[in-house]
Formats: structure tokens, C-alpha cells, sequence
């Protein structure tokens, strides 16, 4: 079995597993950290998504051993010292979500946009938001939530 | 005084462990020595099962047991139900094929069930599943509703032509009348598109079996965990009804799928006792496309018959409804009782007459899906109002004024009474929003452009609150429709709330506190609401049908009332004043012409103290329960006008803009009720836009089996929302609220196709308005 | 959704990935793995081993000559599209790999692995074809329009990997996309660059293979102007049909689409 040695959240880790497992799975079942979800099958609904090396990826479409060596941040380790991150604050704030299992995901993604796009318009985010899908809210309130964390995290930095 | 909490943008209680991702969804739960299983399913649409070979698993490293429809009878289990008698309109009762969980000699659907493999880990009990051998004889198949009863497959003996029942609602002779007299009549035939629900949270079950109690205990994704008990006992007969649990952790959306009681589930708690170890199963998202429950799927001829005026004289209908292979929890009601019942619409109609057909198909069963049967009511009603509108030359806001029923109650020719209503308030306020006035600007400004704009109208109606017990048990229903509610105070003054109300998204833990909170005077973090468990709940009905605010909280508040009335009691005795004098106001316990006053908590603890008042006539504790069955069903109603621009080039049609006007009566939260609005309409335009469950007409296989074929709207198909409200509280139940969850998939589908049929200047279209659809119409060429 | 198990490797270098694959019963190269993981997913591939070119450092670069851009087979999809290189000298190159798939894609996804896969419905194919880019792999160079032989095949040899793609700088290019309203893959995309050679218009999407379209091309050299083509309907016969559109409907979207890309040019 291929060891890999990887930080998770900002915990170093180093372990064997299958070849096969992959990065989604290696989270929620080895480490216990639940929080980031599938949705799908086929790499599209983004609930999986988390964050390598500070990048939004699809913990589904890759497996752990290609983590190797990686700094991974999930949902559990956005927030920092019991004081949540900013897009969760605007998620809350702006009723962002309703039944929650997208969420994870779609925070994730959302805070990979503003690092990426601090100033994206509404018609920018929609489209960023491509490989995210939520059944809940119609996107209207996650797209205030992301607009207004923007401005928010602008403005800490 | 305080400010009431009643009508305030609370920030929801449920959010901080969705947002921090520690909720707590049933794949998330793992039990020690859980083995993992995996259904064998249909390849074919219909076929006769010949052989099951296991064996080939079974030599599978990891493969612990592979079980089929013949274990389940071995061991007494019955089928799955359809809990709704619909009776023909010859008197005779509906023609129900058995469901079993596991097929028995026959599958007749793609991803039908036909066994399931048991194994230590997934991947094994997919390795296992994949290594079944099943010999089937195939069977000609068919798929479309239209087809069904013409067709010369016969999916279940049981019913001839594939037909389940053919019912009939109204007064054919009154109606035939209408026509006769009619200046005008406007006809449309309508099909209303399968979809495919897609919660984003796919279907869960982990199945415990405890040998010492005898206690089975099913974790799952439901809407109803009482009722899935309910269900799983009295018919299935998995355990009797007090040695077994069903627990509805946190669940990811529903939107109807999630009220049935399933196969997978079915098989998972059974199999937990035969396998020796917790049982758990979570599907992939294909095998959400193929085997939850879908929605829709209706062929529809409707008629209006109108005077020169544009008044309404009759309205006939003719609708054939898809209900799949098999017939679903509550799928017989869903296009009839449902459906029929809203024709009406928010106009005075003196004549209705409209037949239904059910049939059998090879294809996913369906039942109701978010609005289920009223959104097929309003697409016709209001399908048929602007064209009407068009015909007659009439504005299409003035026509439906024309038509509005302006006196409360109002008993329809459908069986429903209106309780109360203001159409014009909600078409006046949605047209200044929308701008209306504006439209024809617009449009010549798009014309330059070479785009075409169109303008639609939906003024819907829905019959929520589900549902008085003895008005739907006159129409077939095999239970009430009432909810329960408990309110425990603890002694120091906390609250728990243990609702049959389930919530998967709808934001209860706030709203639910937001009214106790405000009632008992306390802050809204001492109140607790616990939802999912059958060991904790006494019972419920469970969420659907936008009933959890109507009848769910009615329940809360009528049980919060009691609490209330004993605590003031107590308090009389502690401080010795008679009980007329005790106020009970923000909190506080006071006694009028004294000082003497005590806090929620001070009495709460005085309860359970029990030192101060007779215990023999006051029974110490703080706790009170409440059963309560609605008067009326609630009608919800309002307008939505959608605004397109059509790009002639290629068909593509955007929504430029989506206005709703709602009246929901009164409001508790405006920011969770505004949220359930968007995700409404978002389904709505999905369904006018996007979404088409497809079957294959010759191999019956799903085509839109995947995110790769079926088109879930996404943040860039969708525009933001202009949405507004006006109020006319519901008398019907003691908080004045109608409910809110399905307005938006209800009202959007007819408001776009409306405005999409104005843009080209076409009387019939069909959902969904692909893009090559639209192109196509616009260049003449044939589909 | 559970892969069938497989051997993996993570090879230093591209010489020891050859010799790996060269030793291997049913091996296939591990790129981005956009593609390849969810098919093996879907139990639709499984092989006995996975060979991760992700390592390769050397691989992932951009360069910019005179006339010609370099791009590593390496280069994820989301430093092509942010490249400050890529964006001035073939902005349309920049803007197409910026609507491929989704974001958490485009920073796993590569260009060599696109290539190499030739799925229909890929953006790259029609960039590659219509700036006619050569492909250099461990062997050879291989011309775009050699390169591209059918439905997800190529002129690839069995374990011979892309390492770089030479695009010539065009004098203009532009690029527009109608995408699956599902899958947002292309439904049909036109890549249309004048270069020094001529006018190439290239599309993907709207057949089972990236095609050029010679008509249009003819045309665009007389005069590249959206005018010049609106008259010009390839074919609908050898397209692709489908629940989301039909070949003619695609047919007629590969005129409007290339009078799109023209206009943007």
C-alpha cells in the first residue's frame, strides 16, 4: 500500500492506503472529517469540493495518493481559532443555505473565487459557480453571500 | 415590552454545524462492525427473472450475503403500499400490482431491484454486486404515457391496458353546458415533463438490529420517519411498531422524494437481523436518477369555454398520468386529489369536469414531487388563461381580474372552500414590480438587438396545510393528516420542542423557536427543537405539502397554549393570588394590584419543585402535549410574471427577469420564507428550461441518468429574484400562516412557458423549451 | 463509487514513466484525472496501473518566443487561462481554457491530458487544430492535423506521452462556445485564428472528432469578417445527434459559432 504523508487542516499526517481510495473517501472515512459530502458520481455537484495547496478542488475526482505531499484545508479547518471565516459569517448572515449539504462544498468554492476574483460582479460569480449545484435556494442568496464575503475579506486583507 | 420575534429575519440555529461541516447526515454515521450493501438492479425496462446466481459473489473475497425477493418472503415481508384508495369513476377500486422490495420472477423498471449484496466494505459489495448472475428473459417494454394504455405490454396482471383507475372529479353535464353557451373556447394540449428530484443529500439507510430487546432501529433519509415506521410495521411487517426506530438525522433535501418508503431502506433494516451486523447503504447519484421516486410526467387536453367578456363559463380537462411501475407511497393522490381539486385556480368557475387516467409504465415510480399535482393544475389553468387572454384580445392581467373570486369562503365546483384571499392585491403589487408598464420599451429595445422579449403571467393557487383528517379520509387517504407536538420545560426554565414536523432545509429549528420563544417571552436560545426520531417524538405526519408551519407549528403553539395555561396556575398558588389575577405578559407571571411577580423560569422551576402548590390537583412538572387536525386545507396563492429574451440564433432563452408576489398569510420569518420562495422558482424554471427525465422508447433506458444529461439549473442559468409579499392571514389555523415551500415550483413553469409562447408567438410549446426547441420554432423547421 | 484497485506509480522522471508503463500488463498514464478518475468510477476503465505524471514538474511550464508559444503538457487548465503570456499573445487560447469545465477543474485538469483523451466534446482539440499547434511527445512532433484520428483516438503510440504543445502566435484568433446545457461540455465550439499559413477554422463538439472546415477557412481569407461565413452550413450528416441537439440543429449552431468566434476574434 502507498504511504502518503500530507497536512490536513494544518495536521501533518502519514499513513498507508489503498491506491484506490480516493481523496473524498480518505477524508470522511480515515480521518472522520464528514463534513465534506458526494453528491454525485460523475465530478459535477461539487459537494466534495475542498481546498489543495489554497486551490478549490473536487476531493471525488482525485485519489488521496496523488494528496501526497499536499496541504489540504476542508470545511472543519476554514475556521480558525473557533472564530469562523468570513464566508461562513456571510452564508449565515445572508440565509446562504437551507438543507446543508451543499454547503461545505459551496463554501469552499466561494472562497476559492474571491482569492481568485476579489471584485467579481454578480454575472462573474454566477458563472464561477458552474461546478456547484444546490436544489435549495436558487443561488440568489448564495450569490449576496459570495458578493458580500468579497467586499468583507477585501477589506481584512 | 419586547419586541416580538413573530415576523423578524432571525438568522437561522441550524446553520452554524451546516457551515462548519459537522451536521450530522446519515452517510455521515458509521457503526462498529457495519457491513455495506448494494443493490443488484435492472438492466432491462421489463424482463422475466429465470435464474439468480450468487454464487460467483458469494466466492468474493468480502461478500457476506446475497439476498433476493425469496428471503423476503421466507421471512414474511410483505410489499411496499400505496397508502391512498382512489376509486374509478365506475365505483371500482384503483388496480394495484404488487411491490415488492426485492423482485419476485419479474423486474419492470431499469434500476428495479432485483437483490442485494452484502459485504464487509463498498467496494466488495459492489465487486458482488457486479458478479451476480441473473438470467432474464426480456419483455417488450414501454415507457411513455401517452403509449401506456394502447400498448400491448401488460406490466402487472392486475391491471388491463396498464391502467390503474380512471376517475373523474366535477359536474360533466354542467360543464358540457358551459361549452354549449361558450363565445369562446380555447383548447391546449400540454405535456407536463417527468423530473427527477435530486436532493443534493442522495438516498441513506444504516439498518441496526439489537438481538437482546428485539429493537430494530433504521437511520435514514426521511420527511416522515414516523410514517416510514408506521408503514415498515403495520404493512410491511419488518417488527412491530414498538420494536422499531426510524431516526431522520440531518437530511440533505427532500422535496417529496424523500417521504416514501423504499425498497433499499425496506431491505437494509430487514437484513440487519439477518446479516447479524448493521446494515448500510447510500446511493450513488445514478442510482438516485433511477430508482428515487420521479415527479410530473402528465398529457393533458384542457378546454376553456368563455363568454364574449372573457368571463370563464367551464373548464374540461383530460389528463393521462404516468405513476411508473409501481405505485408509490402516496402516488394515486397525487393526480387526483391533488391535481383536479386546484382547477379552479383563483377564478370563479361555475363548471369543472376533468378525467384522469393513471397508467403503469416501465419507468421509475412517481409520486409527488415539490407542489406534486399543483403545479400540473396551475400549468393548465394558467397555460389556458393566456392564451385565452391572447384569443380574446384582452390583457392578460385583465382577463384574470375579470375572473377573480373576490368573496370569502368560496366553495369551488372541485371540493375545495376558499378561505380567504386578495388576487388583486398580489397581480396588482407583482405588476408595479415587474414593471409591466415598461414591457413594450423593452421589447422594441430587444427587437433592435435582434432578440425577442415575451412577457408571462401566472397566477397560482395551491391547497397546502395538508390536510383536515376527515375531509381526506372521505377521499381515500389511509391516515389523518393531523400533527403533534410536545412542549417540555425543564426546570430551569429551557424548552424543548419535539415536533412531528421534519426538517430537511426549511429552517424549523428557528422558525419553531422563533414562535415558542416569543410566546413563552424567553430568549430564543433557551428553546430547542428535536425532530427525527420516533423514540423522541410521540408521532408525526412529517413535512410535505408545506404543512409544517400550518399544521406542524399550529400543533407547537396549541401545546405552547397549555403550558402557558398551567404555568399561570402554578404561579397563583406560589403567589397566593387567585388565578384571574395572574397576568402572563413578556416572560413574566404578575399579579394584577400586587408587586408580585415571577419569571418563566422561576415558575418553570416552581413546577418541578413542586413545594407550593397542591400536587394532588396540579401534577408537578411542566410539560404539555397537543394532537392538532387543521379545520381547512390553507390556500397560498399570489402571481409570478416572468420576463425572457430569446436569442433567435441559437434558441437560447434567458430569463431577464422573474418577479413573485406571494400570500403566504402571516409571516414568522420573511428571510427563511423569501429563501423558500428562490428555490421554488429555481425548480419551476428548471422544470420550464432544463429538466426532462428521459426514457429511451425502444430499450426503455433513462437517457438523463447523470449530471451529464440531465440539466439541473445552475447559478448562471438563473437570474435573481424580485420577490414581494402581501398578507392576508389564514383564519383556518391559530397563527394565520398558509405555508410557503411550494409556491415557486408551482407558479414558475406556466409564468415562463407564458412568456416564452408570447416572445415567439406560438399557442402550443412544451417544456422544456430547449434551445433547439425554441430555434426550431422560430425558423419553421419540424422537430 | 468505488474504482477497481490498481497499482500506482509516481514516477521522477518521463523516461522512468516509459519504462514503467513498458512493464505494466494494462497501464494507463494518470494526468489531471478529470477524466480518467470518473471513468473509472464508472468501472467504464480499469487498469492494472496508474502512472502519475503529476510529479513531473518539468512538464507544467508556459514559454513565449517570437512567434510561437510553449506550453507543457503539464500546464493545468487554470495557468493557461490566467497566464499573462497566454493572454497576450492568444488571448482566445486564455478564454478558452477558462470555460473548461468548472474552476475546481480547471486546477486539476491538464492540456497534454485533454489532448491525449480527445474526448469530442473537449475545448483543446479545437484550439490545437485551429492555430494548428504541433504536439511534441517522447518520441516524436506531431502536427495537428495529423494528430487527432477519431473518437477519443489519437496518433499517440502505446506509451508515448505528450510533453509540450507549440502553438504558432496567430495574427488574430477567437473562440466561442455553445455548451451542453448539461454537461457544459462543448456542443459545439469553433476555434477560428489566422495565422501566417492561412485561416483554420476548427471545431469540436458537433462531431466525433475536432474537424476543420475548409469552406469557412476559404472564405475568412478572402475576408474575415462574421459576414463572410454566415452563409456557409457544414454538413449535418456526419455530426452528432443526441438528446441535446440534433446534427442539424449542431450544424446550424457551427455557423453561428463561427461567426461568434470571428466577430471576437
Amino acid at each position: 500500500m502507498p504511504k502518503i504523508e500530507m497536512r490536513v487542516n494544518g495536521k501533518p499526517i502519514s499513513v498507508e492506503t489503498e491506491a484506490e481510495t480516493l481523496l473524498v473517501h480518505f477524508l470522511r472515512d480515515r480521518l472522520g472529517l464528514t463534513g465534506t459530502h458526494v453528491g454525485c458520481d460523475t465530478g459535477q455537484c461539487g459537494a466534495c469540493t475542498v481546498h489543495l495547496n489554497g486551490e478549490a478542488v473536487k476531493s471525488c475526482t482525485m485519489f488521496a495518493v496523488q494528496a501526497h505531499g499536499a496541504e489540504i484545508t476542508t470545511i472543519e479547518g476554514l475556521a480558525k481559532n473557533g472564530k469562523l471565516h468570513p464566508m461562513q459569517e456571510a452564508f449565515r448572515e445572508h440565509h446562504a443555505l437551507q438543507c446543508g449539504f451543499c454547503t461545505p462544498g459551496m463554501i469552499m468554492a466561494a472562497v476559492d473565487i474571491v482569492r481568485r476574483k476579489p471584485n467579481a460582479d454578480e454575472k462573474t460569480i454566477r458563472q464561477e459557480l458552474e461546478g456547484n449545484i444546490c436544489r435549495c435556494t436558487g443561488y440568489h442568496n448564495i450569490v449576496k453571500a459570495i458578493a458580500s464575503a468579497a467586499a468583507g475579506m477585501g477589506a481584512r486583507s | 415590552m419586547t419586541a416580538s420575534l413573530i415576523g423578524r429575519p432571525v438568522k437561522r440555529k441550524e446553520d452554524r454545524r451546516f457551515i462548519t461541516g459537522t451536521g450530522h447526515y446519515t452517510d455521515d454515521l458509521s457503526r462498529p462492525h457495519q457491513t455495506h450493501a448494494v443493490f443488484v438492479r435492472s438492466p432491462h425496462a421489463h424482463a422475466k427473472i429465470r435464474k439468480i446466481d450468487a454464487a460467483p459473489a458469494l466466492a468474493l473475497p468480502g461478500v457476506i450475503q446475497v439476498l433476493t425477493g425469496e428471503d423476503l418472503k421466507a421471512d414474511n415481508v410483505q410489499g411496499l403500499i400505496c397508502g391512498w384508495m382512489i376509486h374509478s369513476k365506475d365505483g371500482s377500486p384503483m388496480k394495484a400490482g404488487g411491490h415488492p422490495a426485492l423482485a419476485l420472477g419479474k423486474v419492470r423498471y431499469v434500476g428495479d431491484h432485483v437483490a442485494v449484496v452484502i459485504a464487509e466494505t463498498p467496494a466488495a459489495a459492489k465487486d458482488g454486486a457486479e458478479a451476480v448472475v441473473v438470467d432474464y428473459e426480456e419483455l417488450p417494454s414501454v415507457t411513455s404515457t401517452g403509449d401506456a394504455q394502447s400498448s400491448s405490454v401488460q406490466i402487472h396482471d392486475e391491471a388491463p391496458r396498464n391502467t390503474v383507475y380512471q376517475w373523474a372529479l366535477g359536474d360533466e353535464k354542467a360543464t358540457g353546458a358551459a361549452f354549449a353557451n361558450a363565445a369562446q373556447v380555447v383548447e391546449l394540449n400540454l405535456v407536463n415533463n417527468r423530473l427527477i428530484p435530486n436532493a443534493m443529500e442522495p438516498r441513506a439507510a444504516l439498518g441496526e438490529y439489537d438481538s437482546g430487546s428485539g429493537i430494530y432501529t433504521l437511520t435514514t433519509t426521511s420527511q416522515n420517519p414516523h410514517v416510514a415506521r408506521l408503514v415498515l410495521s403495520a404493512f410491511v411487517q419488518i417488527a412491530p411498531e414498538h420494536k422499531l426506530r426510524v431516526i431522520a438525522p440531518d437530511v440533505g433535501g427532500g422535496f417529496g422524494s424523500k417521504i416514501f418508503i423504499y425498497p433499499e431502506e425496506t431491505v437494509c433494516v430487514w437484513a440487519a437481523k439477518r446479516v447479524g451486523r448493521p446494515v448500510k447503504w447510500t446511493a450513488e447519484r445514478g442510482e438516485s436518477f433511477l430508482a428515487d421516486a420521479h415527479g410530473r410526467d402528465h398529457v393533458t387536453h384542457g378546454a376553456l369555454a368563455l363568454d364574449k367578456d372573457g368571463r370563464v363559463l367551464g373548464l374540461r380537462v383530460k389528463t393521462t398520468a404516468n405513476l411508473g411501475a409501481y405505485l408509490s407511497t402516496f402516488s394515486s393522490a397525487v393526480p387526483t386529489y391533488l391535481y383536479a381539486t386546484l382547477l379552479s385556480g383563483q377564478y370563479n368557475i361555475p363548471a369543472i369536469y376533468a378525467e384522469v387516467d393513471a397508467v403503469y409504465t416501465n419507468t421509475a415510480p412517481v409520486d409527488a414531487y415539490r407542489g406534486a399535482g399543483r403545479p400540473e393544475a396551475t400549468y393548465v389553468v394558467e397555460r389556458l388563461m393566456e392564451e385565452a387572454a391572447r384569443k380574446l384580445k384582452l390583457d392578460p392581467a385583465e382577463i384574470r381580474r375579470r375572473n377573480f373570486i373576490r368573496e370569502f369562503p368560496h366553495q369551488t365546483p372541485v371540493i375545495l372552500a376558499y378561505d380567504i384571499g386578495d388576487y388583486d392585491a398580489s397581480l396588482k403589487e407583482a405588476v408595479k414590480r415587474a414593471d409591466v408598464s415598461g414591457f413594450a420599451q423593452r421589447k422594441a429595445d430587444a427587437a433592435k438587438r435582434d432578440k425577442k422579449r415575451g412577457l408571462g403571467f401566472s397566477t397560482y393557487i395551491e391547497a397546502c396545510g395538508l390536510a383536515p383528517s376527515a375531509a381526506v379520509g372521505s377521499l381515500g387517504a389511509g391516515v389523518g393528516l393531523w400533527e403533534s407536538a410536545e412542549v417540555r420545560v425543564n426546570p430551569t426554565g429551557s424548552v424543548e420542542v419535539l415536533t412531528g414536523s421534519h426538517s430537511h432545509g426549511q429552517g424549523h429549528e428557528t422558525t419553531f423557536a422563533q414562535l415558542v420563544a416569543d410566546r413563552l417571552g424567553i430568549s430564543i436560545d433557551q428553546v430547542e427543537i428535536v425532530h427525527g426520531d420516533t423514540d423522541k417524538v410521540q408521532f408525526g405526519m412529517g413535512t410535505y405539502g408545506s404543512r409544517s408551519a400550518a399544521v406542524g407549528l399550529s400543533a407547537i403553539s396549541l401545546a405552547t397554549d397549555k403550558v402557558i395555561a398551567k404555568a399561570k396556575h402554578i404561579a397563583a398558588y406560589v403567589m397566593e393570588v387567585p388565578e384571574d389575577d395572574v397576568e402572563f405578559k413578556d416572560g413574566e407571571f404578575a399579579a394584577v394590584k400586587t408587586n408580585k411577580k415571577m419569571t418563566f423560569g422561576e415558575v418553570a422551576l416552581a413546577a418541578y419543585v413542586g413545594h407550593k402548590f397542591p400536587t394532588d390537583q396540579i401534577e408537578p412538572g411542566l410539560k404539555e402535549t397537543s394532537f392538532y387536525d387543521p379545520k381547512n386545507f390553507t390556500f397560498p396563492a399570489g402571481c409570478h410574471i416572468c420576463e425572457v429574451e430569446i436569442d433567435p440564433d441559437t434558441g437560447v432563452v434567458e430569463i431577464v427577469k422573474f418577479t413573485a408576489v406571494d400570500d403566504f398569510g402571516t409571516v414568522i420569518n420573511p428571510m427563511i420564507v423569501e429563501g423558500q420562495v428562490h428555490g421554488g422558482i429555481a425548480q419551476g424554471i428548471g422544470q420550464a428550461l432544463l429538466e426532462h427525465g428521459v426514457y429511451d422508447k425502444e430499450s426503455g433506458q433513462l437517457l438523463t441518468g447523470s449530471y451529464m444529461d440531465y440539466c439541473m439549473p445552475r447559478a448562471d442559468d438563473l437570474p435573481s429574484f424580485e420577490v414581494g409579499m402581501t398578507i392576508t392571514a389564514c383564519p383556518s389555523n391559530p397563527i394565520g400562516v398558509k405555508g410557503c415551500g411550494e409556491a415557486g415550483a408551482i407558479a414558475a413553469p406556466a409564468a415562463v412557458m407564458n412568456a416564452i409562447t408570447d416572445a415567439l408567438g406560438v399557442k402550443e410549446f412544451d417544456m422544456p423549451a430547449t434551445p433547439e426547441k425554441v430555434w426550431r420554432a422560430l425558423s419553421g423547421q419540424r422537430a | 463509487m468505488y474504482t477497481k484497485p490498481f497499482s500506482y506509480h509516481r514516477p521522477k522522471s518521463l523516461e522512468d514513466a516509459v519504462a514503467l508503463f513498458g512493464k505494466s500488463s494494462d497501464p494507463r498514464y494518470l494526468a489531471g484525472g478529470q477524466t480518467l478518475i470518473p471513468t473509472m468510477k464508472q468501472r467504464l476503465a480499469a487498469p492494472s496501473d496508474l502512472i502519475d505524471l503529476g510529479g513531473l514538474s518539468a512538464l507544467a511550464f508556459i514559454r513565449k518566443s517570437a512567434d510561437m508559444l510553449m506550453i507543457g503538457a503539464g500546464t493545468r487548465h487554470a495557468a493557461v487561462a490566467t497566464s499573462a503570456d497566454v493572454k497576450s499573445a492568444i488571448p482566445a487560447l486564455a478564454y478558452l481554457a477558462e470555460g473548461i469545465g468548472d474552476p475546481a477543474v480547471r486546477h486539476r485538469g491538464t492540456i497534454g491530458g485533454s489532448l491525449a483523451n480527445n474526448d469530442p466534446a473537449a475545448d483543446y482539440p479545437a484550439a490545437v487544430l485551429g492555430l494548428g499547434a504541433t504536439v511534441k511527445t517522447t518520441k516524436r512532433s506531431i502536427a495537428a492535423d495529423e494528430f487527432f484520428t477519431g473518437m477519443f483516438e489519437t496518433a499517440l503510440q502505446d506509451g508515448e506521452i505528450v510533453t509540450e504543445i507549440a502553438f504558432p502566435i496567430p495574427e488574430k484568433a477567437g473562440y466561442a462556445k455553445f455548451p451542453n446545457p448539461a454537461s457544459r461540455y462543448a456542443m459545439v465550439g469553433v476555434f477560428v485564428a489566422k495565422v501566417k499559413t492561412g485561416v483554420r477554422v476548427a471545431v469540436t463538439g458537433a462531431g466525433p472528432c475536432v474537424f476543420r472546415v475548409p469552406q469557412m477557412e476559404a472564405a475568412l481569407a478572402k475576408d474575415f469578417s462574421d459576414g463572410a461565413i454566415a452563409n456557409i452550413k457544414v454538413a449535418a450528416d456526419d455530426l452528432n445527434s443526441d438528446l441535446h441537439g440534433s446534427r442539424e440543429y449542431r450544424a446550424h449552431l457551427v455557423t453561428v459559432m463561427a461567426r461568434r468566434a470571428v466577430a471576437g476574434a
